[in-house]
């Protein structure tokens, strides 16, 4: 194939060692390509919706995770397929930008293929097909605009907000306290949002986790907790009113950067040496005393005899504290940074209304808690459950929450979930498919159907007869022109979405759409693929 | 044509049932494998390592053993953590929550075979735990206002947690080990302050709890064997040759002369710091780290008894026992709390010099000295009195307590049948499963013991038709008896755990649809 002729007739080559690589061209390609992205949406798809199922993943170093966040089973999954990794890719950039309904794009994306396939049986060329899509993508996008609400909170009326949060963590695993949990979520955003910018960081949020005890034991800190104890273990281990000096420069000796040597030749060099050495960790401990610190948190370790001295001096302090967790604690007791003990004022030093070490269960676990800072911007979500993987699929899950709460507040429009979203869509696409002359038409026609692929989805899962009722959904949602119908996948009797509470986002159904037209418009342009074969 | 392959060469895939007949049969056979050491009569396990000396380890702990085992099934991995927490949270009932997620699987795979959607069988279960845990709480009994009472309370958890292990034939003296070092801690769920000591020979009888603290460690040659009325100094620092920390710093001379000179101070150096330990006016100094000879002969011309190299455990448990502060400067001596304590001396236990130190300031921390054949008969006890002192330091702090032997199973079974039997639609069948699931925990019991199980449950089944019964099995007599009489109890914090544990395990395996296993990282050939 990768032949060709120079002027005299002779072949010459164009891909060096050509018979060692395997190539696909053409249809061939497009369909090995549209193949393998449908393979990966397979696995995903029993994993949406409130009865979605879990995926055991056992990672190359025997550990397993159990989990039901799209992002997370392809990130774990090791795949080795191009187009399989473009797909991974794709819920990855989904759970940067939106945190949320990282499984349904990829469902999408694999609908919107599965679609694809279809046309180019038919003879119309991918770049039309691309093209229609786009068409498509930015009548839904407009489409959802039209069909959003939206959504008014407060401060004080945190309702809404928790309602949304709760759409989020009833697929998960954790919807057995979803309502507990969506609250802390909300509580936690809140506490570090910027009303007025409509911003959050959610770098203020921190998540720790600790195994044992019950899920419901799950608690919201307004301050800090660190997974660490005091340096020496006679220290108080309640603080009250602290002030706490924030360090970044170790109890030890100085160690200056340049080599240097320093000879010790006579017995009264070995003397003051001794003697300098000894004044250095004394100094020190009197500098933090002195700016009036009543804790001290440390990034580096403690010398022992300086270890000694802060105890002497009572003195608590903590060492090896995390740079995150430093910059953490420096923002919520209002403290800043410092690197030289030459520095340490009292202004610097940072305030908390209490400081308290905590042990839990029988072993050795020791946590400390700050609590009651001076800013309250910084929150710490704690988690307990009954084994290590339950923790990590709750801290996915409220990430996952904690991010539609961000999105929220960021921009409060609204649409409802369930799959009434997609359906209207697909209506609107479907019915402003025939205004557009030429072959895109049958692209357009080609992703209102795929739109229908993530309620019908829900609907499977959920254990319906996904044609029948996604049918039914949808000659309700004309009929009554109510594009809040949805698939009832808890059961409760009803398809409106809105006696439900049943909430998403818009910008993240927005994004979804978006991502998976790209991706699959990427995926469609490749006609050739070229791949070194098996040996 | 072919679909293209998606994952890497050696991982595989799994879906739907294929998935979920692997976690349930690797779940299963690990609940299976540590069946048979629950209860009284439950058997042991040996366990060999794989690395170096084989060494043998004989347990009937269930966190030992599967902690122990090296796992590939992703399921059975699941029930192994469970277990492990269930060890660090409560300490006991490590074995029984394996054995409950076992069941509610067991039961779960029927349910699935006939067709009934994992999802429907999970909220079964949930609403099923939810009202085991309220039966279980409608029965608690909290005896922490009557301080005796209270204190007979924890005898028998101590005695019905000691019954399964290799104490049971010593049972009674163990509890009472466990209950009075758990009362002197007075509240505190602090078990380092309770200190466990092994020394091979002897028999299980001779172990004993003492009131003060034991160090591991001799004295040294030429001080004094017997301190009255000492003055303890726990220090921290080193006592071999005080480095210069300065970095950077290296001496470099010309003559021997001169080496000489640094010699002598430096032995000053330590001289002088001997010296001002001393000023302390203290007649014992315990150093976490090495104690030269040097500085040894000069605490022992001082008649000070000086102690090294203790660890660190030993160091804090010591500061704490003695109320002394681990000192790693000397500078200022007037205010360093130095540690008390009434007599020092040397004790023998077996062939070993121990240091004793009796009536310390501080009652909160005690020793308990473990005498026993072999060593491994030594460690299974340590675990065992482990367990148990888990239990009473947790129930210390939650008092409320249940009876035992298989009567808080019977309750929840009945409470959740009559669930079962008001519930609508296809989730009353996973409630009932779930009951079948708890009572099959006193079935395994019974079948351990060799008795008639089926049999003996359904006449506590009958038992406990009545209301208020207090019936369990009593394994010794082989027959159904009377719980509160028999002086079985449980804490009801151990039962809980178990309880939610393996709900939330078993929940978690059921929900799995597919398993993706990577491929092993490879090692690296270097041959």
């Amino acid at each position: 194939m990768a032949l060709a002729f120079d002027e005299f007739g002779r072949p010459f080559i164009i891909l060096k060692e050509q018979e060692q690589k395997t190539r696909l061209r053409g249809l061939d390609a497009q369909k090995a390509n549209i193949a393998s992205g449908k393979a990966v949406a397979r696995i995903l798809r029993t994993s949406l919706g409130p009865k979605g199922m879990d995926k055991m993943l056992q990672s190359p170093d025997g550990d397993v995770t159990i989990t039901n966040d799209g992002a997370t089973i392809l990130e774990q999954m090791d795949v080795d397929n191009q187009i399989a990794k473009l797909m991974v890719e794709l819920s990855r950039s989904q759970d940067y930008e939106i945190g949320d309904g990282t499984t349904g794009v990829v469902v999408m994306a694999g609908a919107l293929l599965e679609q694809a396939e279809k046309l180019l049986e038919h003879g119309i060329h991918p770049i039309r097909i691309a093209e229609g899509y786009e068409l498509a993508s930015r009548i839904a996008f407009e489409h959802l605009e039209h069909i959003a609400h939206k959504f008014e909170f407060s401060a004080t009326n945190i309702e809404p907000l928790i309602q949304t949060c709760m759409t989020t963590l009833s697929s998960k695993i954790v919807n057995r306290c979803k309502r507990s949990l969506a609250e802390i979520a909300v509580k936690a955003v809140l506490a570090v949002a910027d009303l007025e910018r409509k911003d959050v960081n959610l770098d203020l949020i921190k998540v720790e986790g600790k195994v044992g005890g019950k899920l419901e034991d799950t608690e919201l800190i307004y301050g800090i907790v660190v997974d660490k104890d005091m340096s020496h273990p006679q220290m108080p281990k309640q603080i009250e009113d602290a002030k706490i000096a924030i360090l970044t420069c170790p109890f030890e000796p100085p160690k200056p950067k340049t080599k240097h040597k320093v000879d010790i030749d006579t017995v009264e060099k070995f003397q003051t040496l001794r003697q300098q050495e000894q004044k250095y960790f004394d100094d020190m401990v009197q500098k933090c005393k002195d700016v009036g610190a009543t804790l001290v948190i440390c990034q580096w370790g403690f010398d022992d005899e300086a270890n000694h001295l802060l105890m002497h001096r009572n003195l608590p302090a903590v060492r090896w504290v995390g740079g995150v967790e430093l910059e953490l604690i420096a923002i919520a007791t209002g403290g800043r940074i410092v690197p030289r003990f030459q520095e340490l004022t009292p202004e610097k030093l940072g305030k908390a209304g209490l400081v308290r070490e905590k042990a839990f269960g029988t072993t050795k676990d020791r946590m400390i808690y700050i609590e009651h800072c001076a800013n309250s911007r910084a929150v710490t979500i704690f988690i307990r459950g009954g084994n290590k993987m339950m923790i990590e699929e709750t801290k996915r899950s409220l990430h996952d929450a904690l991010c539609v709460a961000r999105n929220l507040i960021r921009n409060n429009s609204i649409v409802y979930g369930g799959g009434s979203a997609e359906i209207s869509c697909s209506v609107a696409v479907e019915a402003a498919a025939d205004k557009y002359p030429g072959v895109e038409q049958y692209a357009i026609r080609a992703f209102a159907d795929a739109l229908d692929a993530i309620p019908m989805a829900l609907a499977e899962n959920s254990g319906l007869q996904p044609i029948e009722t996604l049918s039914a959904v949808k000659s309700q949602q004309i009929k009554e022109n109510n594009s809040c119908c949805g698939i009832d996948c808890n059961d409760t009797g009803t398809n409106d979405m809105r006696e439900q509470n049943v909430f998403e986002t818009l910008i993240g159904k927005q994004q979804q759409i978006l991502l998976a037209t790209q991706v699959v418009k990427m995926i469609l342009k490749i006609d050739d693929v070229i791949s070194p074969s098996d040996y | 044509m072919a679909v293209e392959k998606l994952l890497k060469d050696e991982a595989t895939e799994e879906k739907g049932e294929r998935a979920r007949m692997a976690s349930f049969v690797g779940a299963m056979a690990i609940a299976d494998l540590v069946k048979t050491t629950l209860g009284p009569k439950g058997m042991d396990k040996i366990l060999q390592s794989t690395g170096r000396g084989h060494s043998v380890t004989v347990t009937n702990d269930g966190a030992t053993i599967l902690k122990s085992l090296h796992i590939d099934n992703p399921a059975a991995k699941v029930l192994v953590d469970i277990s492990k927490v269930q060890d660090d949270e409560v300490g006991d009932g490590t074995t029984s929550v394996v054995v409950l997620a076992g069941e509610l699987l067991r039961e779960a795979e029927k349910l699935v075979n006939a067709k009934i959607h994992p999802m429907t069988i999970i909220s079964g279960y949930r609403m099923a735990a939810e009202c085991a845990k309220n039966a279980l709480l409608e029965k608690v009994v909290d005896n922490k206002l009557d301080a005796e009472k209270f204190k007979a309370d924890l005898m028998k958890i101590a005695m019905t947690t000691l019954s399964s292990k290799i104490l049971s034939q010593d049972k009674e003296h163990f509890a009472k080990l466990a209950v009075d070092a758990v009362m002197r801690l007075k509240g505190s769920t602090n078990l380092e302050a309770i200190q466990i000591i092994k020394k091979p020979g002897g028999s299980l009888k001779d172990s004993f709890l003492d009131e003060g603290f034991i160090l591991d460690k001799k004295i040294g040659v030429g001080q004094p064997k017997r301190i009255e009325n000492a003055k303890i100094l726990v220090a921290n620092t080193a006592m071999d040759t005080d480095k210069v920390k300065i970095y950077g710093a290296r001496v470099r001379v010309d003559s021997m002369a001169k080496v000489a000179e640094i010699e002598v101070a430096e032995k000053e150096k330590m001289r002088e710091k001997v010296q001002k330990i001393i000023n302390h006016g203290i007649n014992c100094f315990v150093n976490r780290q090495l104690i030269y000879n040097f500085p040894e002969e000069l605490f022992a011309d001082a008649g000070v008894l000086a102690i090294e190299h203790a660890d660190f455990d030993g160091i804090e448990r010591l500061a704490l026992v003695t109320g002394g502060e681990i000192a790693s400067t000397f500078d200022n001596p007037e205010s360093v709390k130095l540690g008390h304590c009434k007599l020092i001396e040397e004790i023998m236990i077996g062939e070993d010099k121990l240091i004793h130190f009796s009536g310390v300031e501080m009652g909160q921390a005690c020793t308990i000295v473990l005498r026993g054949a072999s060593p491994h008969m030594l460690d299974e006890a340590e675990r065992s009195l482990h367990d148990a002192l888990c239990v009473l330091s947790q129930t210390v702090n939650d008092s409320r307590v249940l009876l035992g032997g298989g009567w808080p199973e019977m309750v929840m079974a009945k409470a959740v049948d009559e669930l079962a039997r008001k519930t609508p639609g296809k989730r009353s069948h996973a409630i009932e499963a779930f009951s079948r699931a708890l009572v099959a925990i006193p079935t395994t019991i019974a079948d351990n013991a060799g008795l008639d199980s089926a049999e003996l449950i359904a006449q506590l089944r009958a038992e406990h038709h009545k209301e208020g019964s207090t019936a369990g099995i009593d394994v010794i007599s082989g027959s159904v008896g009377d719980m509160s009489e028999l002086g079985i109890s449980e804490a009801f914090k151990v039962k809980q755990a178990v309880l939610l544990s393996a709900t939330e395990a078993a929940e978690m395996i059921l929900r799995v649809d597919e398993i993706i296993t990577c491929a092993p990282r490879r090692r690296e050939d270097r041959m």
